[in-house]
């Protein structure tokens, strides 16, 4: 077991870097630092304007020693002040040191964000709280229903129960969140008036059923039809089992086989599913941000994008990639942990 | 400003898909005729759920080929007097009607919406089909080889998967990211599957029929070559298709978020199939690996993989749609859906109707390919 | 009168698909009395499986029982509330199947499946609940039952797991224990210790038993009396040493020819096989169902209306048979006129001191622990001639499927010379041979459900090996060619444009015969060729490649875990285990003592199918270990029931050599000589 963890750490450590290295390149990009540039010097500004921007603030200093400063085995210089030759400091309103220090990721050091004049660490950390937030009123709404229905259906393969929550199961699967946040919103915003279009309120105010509503059930209708179809395909599965027969002449009930020997079994696929289905939540969570105005992750994800504000780009990858890694080291955890059969090798 | 009843819309709106009624009528009369000897395709026809799909998708399929005869006006063309317009409205110098109103450019939202099924219609199967030939060209050597080979592919493909989505699209569908030569790269090198998979398939199959392998090989060559250069250049020889850039990079960026998920699929049909005995027989007559995994384990993971084909085609329709959503890579003004949706839901509290005839094409389509899917599992797993 | 604790009276069964009433069973009639035990015997689609579900009222949804009753203790079953029928499942009658694997619930252990049935049926402690489990453990003969209580199913091996299956089954005391084919996936020294379990138990617990089998061997040691079934009929019913020593029933009759009992010999006595194939549940014929495949058939007599069972000779003994006065049962069989033995030529093939190892690495990207050998195989010396069958016999695990990779070039080999025609091709891998070498050795797969690709119509992949074997210059010629090797292996013509899937289990057995025979090899590897197969196509498979090898002079490696099949047709026996020969001869010094006691295990093990032939107990412990961990010294000493008359522990700790105890005749085992010497016969 302890083998098999610290392989899947070191794993995890060569994709994290594999990973980041790709998004700083890409963030890199000489349109992309123009862009920045641009964005930074707040003017139209020259080419030569651009260019003395981006050497004064150490953005044309070789790639590999930026990249080895981000993660934190290389020192980050400061800016020299080109009228008194002095070492400044590079970014003054995240308080950066005007001497060369160990600043990066493996010290903790985040960097800081050109679009929001911050620390990553303290724009990121709100919105984090309040990414994770929705995703547990998603997960919470979303998964006992879709279990509740995939079991209700895959129970009796064929019956008219299954066939009704079938249909129902592929209609909200073809609904992406753009579609129903648009459908729902015009349903329960415009026209009833019982819900809030917007959850930019519950920022400030704190959640509410009013404003939290939509954001939650925009995502959850999306992925529930995706669980309870896996589930009722898992449950279908196991009902056809032999020890299903085996129980039933054993002189079980239906339910009793049901809730003794089925359950177990057939919860074990859509278990994987679910953990695996956190990154994929995770796209579905900056639409829903988006279009509902909620400060959360995603939010400062597309802000990041749009500014090319290279050093929340940055964290916003590597918060995602630990989402998936970790969702899925656990997937595989409790995989093996739920079915004896796998023992972890 | 004058306006039609709600009944005179939906009628006329009805009459401007009459070419799609007729033509699905033909479809479906020919399939309910010929079903005995369609093979799959006949029993899915006769369950509800494969009927309703093939229903949705032809409907799409024939509006995305008469769009221009359905479409009264210009999906780009602004009448200013008609912004905002509410459905019905009539515009007064051709005297007809925005069916289902204006948006807040002064656009029709019908025509638009027409208009807008040829985009997805031509961009997702095709996405799919590149991610489908990276997946099998791949996939088929991890399952079939293992060892290094599979556990260095399983990384890449992993790693991939470990993008969010949204990131990679952020990252790889921006407009800075033009000026430099990566998209071309990318689908360069992904364009370049497809041809590589036919040559192979030619290759290995015809070794004793060296002119219909000649044959083959040319004209994949031909068509091959034609299709590269037309989308990977932009430069077709012979200026029939025009692809932008943008596309281009829509196609790369597509392919490479779905090559992943189809590998994995691919490497585990052919991990399950290889164990078969006659992949064995293959083997023991002396066949090259090559031959055993594209002419005898391919063919036998067709059916799977035609069900997740018809998924992934509209999972990525979604995703193209998410693309139109932030605005990355279609041009502002495009009438594809998902940008229609972006535009108009800022401003859902003070118009509906812009939002949902977009929001209702796409799910209708998705929903098409879904119930498609769900049929062909069902029958085929009655075989 | 003792009344009967099963009687079912005109039972008949129908599948409802949405088109048409399938029906599975009909006018099935059987009685078992208190401690009887019953045996149901057929072949596969005969509708014995569905019996066994209709008794427990356990159909599929679509099945329903037409006609007739069954009648459990008395009461009629199909009256029972669903709340009765619960109470009779599981403590009155009781089930076991042929899967151990799949009958387990693989999330729950072992205990929790025991004590269930009792918590369901009885109102007791959890202590009580555990030591009845656990008694019940040891009256099945599990080693170390505690532990057992506490592991999971996939644990255990496939016999202890159908020994658990079967404890389950009588945990409750039932009065009816059902069997389907409890032990067609194991092993048959496996087997044999599961069929001693289920007599004794049966015995001792006074339980009555419906015998589910396809192998008429095992119901003849296991049953007081059988019925056979014939699509969807019974045909033959009685006492069993009366329906076994005087068939009164010409498909009970055309089994027992198609069988080769003991005894019997491929060029004095050959197989008789059945004509004809088991017509499909909508085409049953009119009259009698065997007619259209029955030698003694009469139009208008046989085929005029339904049959219904008649008394044959005994009244306790009944045939669905109108013309059991008219037909003379002792007649020889007809076409099974003897051959003339082929003469054995110069050798082929020339094996010494093969080994395959396998390493079994976790390693993934990044390295991984330390890698583990498994010995597949260790030490394998043999030759094969031209026109003889050698034939490779051992359970699973013996080394037996990789020692023909090895020759077939799939695997190579990691020390010792296999000589093919004086080349040696040990370590030549298949893309390495040359065309004629690899024509010159061909295979015949175990499954022929498998071994054609589903995809391709069966003629294109012929023709497809005769394109690889460089046979045949043009398309046309091979199309003509491929028709020919049709008619060799007796199928029509009009097969070639079929797909796989339209054809029958021996159909496509026989074009897997074709495509290994397309490329005119010098030997020819079978690998359990019969196993999957019905008795009466076995026979039909088995007479098609006796002829073709002896008209094609064609070396023969049989491997095979049936030694009847191997005594049958084979010149010469290796028997294999756990990678080592341990014993070599020609087939009558095998089947005759001196044995080695693996293959005096395996030859006890053996179900005969013949009441006048007596059989030696030989029941061994235990199962067959792992090829990654074998145990030191001899090989077989885990199991051996004859360790203790080695002096020293010499078998513990020395592997023994290769004893040449007559001509030809080899055995690796301590035993000493005199030992041997006094070994009697198994079967006589």
């Amino acid at each position: 077991m302890l083998n098999f963890l610290t392989r899947r750490l070191g794993v995890m450590a060569l994709t994290m870097i594999c990973l980041t290295f790709v998004v700083f390149y890409l963030v890199n990009l000489e349109p992309n630092l123009r862009k920045l540039a641009i964005s930074q010097t707040e003017m139209h500004a020259s080419d030569e304007h651009i260019e003395s921007w981006l050497t004064k603030n150490g953005y044309r200093r070789p790639f590999l020693e930026r990249y080895a400063a981000w993660i934190g085995v290389w020192q980050k210089q400061p800016n020299i002040d080109p009228e008194s030759g002095k070492p400044v400091s590079r970014f003054s309103y995240c308080d950066e040191p005007a001497v060369p220090v160990f600043a990066g990721v493996i010290e903790g050091d985040f960097g800081c964000s050109t679009k929001f004049k911050t620390k990553v660490a303290d724009k990121m950390l709100p919105a984090l709280r309040a990414t994770g937030l929705l995703m547990f009123w998603v997960m919470a709404t979303m998964v006992p229903v879709a279990l509740f229905l995939g079991i209700l259906s895959g129970m009796r393969e064929g019956s008219k129960l299954d066939r009704v929550l079938s249909v129902l199961s592929i209609v909200t699967t073809s609904t992406p969140e753009y579609v129903s946040g648009v459908v729902l919103t015009i349903i329960f915003g415009t026209w009833l008036g019982w819900l809030n279009g917007s959850a930019a309120s519950a920022t400030g105010d704190g959640i509410t059923f009013y404003n939290f509503t939509l954001p939650v059930i925009t995502p959850a209708i999306y992925g529930m039809g995706y669980i309870a179809r896996m589930t009722r395909a898992s449950m279908a599965e196991v009902m056809t089992a032999q020890y299903i027969r085996t129980a039933r002449l054993k002189g079980l009930s239906f339910y009793a086989v049901i809730i003794k020997h089925a359950l177990r079994n057939a919860l074990i696929a859509p278990f994987t599913v679910i953990m695996l289905l956190f990154p994929w939540l995770l796209t579905g969570v900056v639409i829903v941000e988006v279009m509902f105005r909620y400060q959360g992750f995603g939010l400062a994800l597309v802000e990041a994008a749009g500014n090319n504000d290279i050093d929340l780009m940055l964290a916003c990858s590597l918060v995602s990639v630990v989402l998936v890694l970790a969702t899925q080291l656990i997937s595989d955890v409790g995989y093996a942990y739920l079915n004896p059969r796998i023992r972890v090798q | 400003m004058e306006f039609l009843s709600t009944s005179d819309i939906v009628f006329r709106a009805l009459a401007q898909f009459t070419p799609v009624w007729l033509s699905l009528f033909v479809l479906l009369a020919l399939s309910l005729l010929f079903k005995r000897k369609l093979g799959l395709y006949g029993y899915v026809v006769e369950t509800g759920t494969g009927f309703a799909g093939v229903l949705l998708l032809a409907f799409w399929l024939f509006t995305a080929i008469f769009a221009a005869r359905i479409a009264p006006f210009d999906p780009l063309g602004q009448i200013s007097a008609m912004k905002d317009a509410l459905p019905g409205a009539i515009e007064k110098i051709s005297g007809q009607p925005y069916l289902f109103g204006g948006d807040k450019l002064a656009r029709d939202v019908f025509s638009r919406m027409v208009f807008g099924s040829r985009i997805v219609l031509i961009i997702a199967p095709l996405a799919t089909l590149l991610a489908l030939s990276v997946g099998i060209m791949l996939g088929l050597p991890a399952g079939y080889f293992g060892k290094r080979i599979d556990s260095v592919l399983s990384f890449l493909a992993n790693l991939i998967l470990a993008f969010p989505i949204i990131l990679l699209f952020y990252l790889l569908v921006s407009p800075g990211i033009l000026e430099t030569p990566i998209p071309y790269a990318l689908a360069g090198v992904f364009f370049l599957f497809p041809i590589i998979l036919l040559y192979t398939l030619f290759w290995s199959g015809y070794r004793a029929h060296p002119l219909q392998m000649a044959i083959r090989l040319l004209l994949t060559s031909l068509v091959g070559g034609w299709l590269f250069a037309t989308f990977v250049f932009d430069h077709d020889p012979f200026h029939i298709l025009r692809v932008s850039p943008s596309t281009l990079n829509i196609f790369a960026a597509v392919a490479l978020a779905s090559g992943p998920g189809i590998f994995r699929i691919v490497r585990g049909l052919t991990l399950e199939i290889k164990t078969r005995e006659y992949v064995q027989a293959a083997q023991t007559r002396g066949e090259s690996a090559w031959y055993i995994m594209l002419w005898e384990i391919l063919p036998n993971a067709r059916g799977p993989l035609i069900v997740d084909a018809c998924l992934r085609i509209g999972y990525t329709t979604i995703l193209i749609g998410a693309l139109g959503y932030f605005g990355l890579g279609m041009p502002p003004e495009s009438p594809d859906w998902g940008t229609a949706i972006k535009e108009s839901s800022r401003l859902l509290r003070a118009f509906v109707h812009p939002a949902l005839p977009p929001a209702l094409a796409m799910m209708s389509f998705v929903l098409g390919l879904n119930l498609l899917a769900d049929a062909l599992r069902e029958q085929s797993l009655k075989d | 009168m003792v009344e009967p604790i099963l009687e079912i009276s005109n039972l008949s069964i129908s599948f409802f698909t949405r088109a048409v009433e399938i029906p599975a069973v009909m006018d099935f009639s059987c009685k078992i009395m208190p401690g009887e035990s019953m045996g149901l015997v057929g072949e596969s689609g005969c509708g014995k499986s569905t019996v066994a579900l209709a008794i427990l009222r356990d159909l599929a949804r679509i099945g329903r029982i037409t006609d007739g009753t069954i009648k459990f203790n008395g009461r009629d079953m199909a009256t029972l509330s669903d709340e009765e029928l619960m109470r009779v499942r599981g403590s009155e009658i009781a089930m076991v199947y042929q899967e151990p694997m799949a009958s387990l619930n693989p999330t729950m252990k072992i205990e929790q499946q025991l004590t269930e049935v009792l918590f369901i049926h009885e109102k007791v402690s959890k202590q009580e609940a555990y030591d009845r489990a656990l008694e019940m453990m040891k009256a099945v003969r599990l080693p170390d039952p505690e532990r057992m209580m506490r592991s999971y199913p996939h644990q255990l091996s496939g016999g202890q797991q159908q020994r658990i299956v079967i404890a389950m089954a009588l945990l409750a005391n039932p009065k009816l224990l059902i069997l389907d084919e409890p032990t067609t996936a194991l092993d048959v020294t496996v087997e044999a210790g599961i069929v001693e379990l289920v007599k004794d138990l049966g015995n001792r617990f006074g339980t009555s038993m419906l015998f589910i089998s396809h192998n008429l061997g095992l119901i003849l040691e296991t049953c007081d009396r059988v019925t056979v079934m014939y699509s969807g009929e019974a045909v033959e019913s009685g006492p069993i040493h009366e329906v076994f020593g005087a068939v009164r029933h010409p498909y009970t009759q055309g089994l027992f020819r198609s069988m080769p009992l003991l005894g019997k010999n491929r060029n004095s006595s050959p197989l008789v096989p059945i004509p004809g194939q088991l017509p499909l549940p909508h085409e049953r014929p009119q009259g009698c169902n065997f007619g259209p495949r029955c030698s003694y058939f009469t139009d208008g007599v046989c085929n005029r209306a339904d049959i219904a069972m008649l008394p044959a000779g005994t009244p306790s003994h009944q045939s669905r048979c109108l013309r059991i006065e008219a037909i003379d049962w002792d007649a020889a069989a007809k076409g099974g006129a003897a051959n003339v033995p082929t003469a054995i030529g110069e050798n082929l093939l020339d094996v010494h001191s093969l080994k395959k190892h396998y390493q079994v690495a976790a390693s993934e990207l990044f390295g991984g622990r330390e890698a583990r050998t498994v010995k597949a195989v260790e030490d394998v010396s043999f030759t094969a001639r031209e026109a003889e069958t050698v034939a490779i016999v051992g359970e699973s695990g013996c080394g037996k499927s990789t020692l023909a990779k090895v020759l077939l070039g799939l695997e190579t080999a990691t020390g010792g010379t296999a000589l093919f025609d004086a080349t040696e091709i040990q370590s030549d891998p298949i893309d390495k041979r040359s065309t004629k070498l690899i024509s010159s050795v061909q295979m015949i797969f175990q499954n022929p459900f498998d071994t054609l690709n589903p995809s391709y119509s069966v003629g294109s992949q012929i023709v497809r090996t005769l394109e690889r074997f460089g046979i045949g210059s043009s398309t046309e010629e091979r199309e003509s060619m491929m028709l020919e090797l049709l008619d060799l292996v007796k199928l029509p013509r009009a097969f070639a444009t079929r797909m796989p899937r339209q054809l029958s289990g021996g159909q496509k057995q026989r074009i897997g015969v074709a495509r290994a025979f397309a490329g005119r090899p010098r030997m020819i590897i079978a690998d359990e060729p019969m196993s999957a197969l019905d008795v009466s196509v076995q026979a039909a498979i088995t007479e098609l490649l006796t002829n073709l090898q002896r008209q094609s002079r064609t070396t023969m490696l049989l491997i095979s875990h049936d030694l009847s099949l191997v005594r049958y047709l084979s010149d010469r026996v290796i028997v294999m285990y756990l990678g080592h020969i341990v014993e070599q001869g020609t087939t009558d010094q095998i089947f005759q003592p001196p044995y080695h006691p693996y293959t005096e295990a395996l030859l006890a093990a053996i179900p005969l199918a013949d009441t006048t032939a007596k059989k030696r107990k030989v029941v061994l412990e235990g199962e067959i270990p792992s090829a990654m961990s074998p145990p030191p010294g001899c090989p077989f000493q885990t199991r051996c029931h004859l360790k203790a008359k080695v002096a020293g522990g010499l078998c513990e700790s020395v592997v023994p050599p290769m004893r040449v105890l007559t001509d030809g005749h080899a055995i690796k085992c301590h035993l000493p000589s005199e030992v041997l010497d006094a070994m009697t016969p198994v079967i006589s």
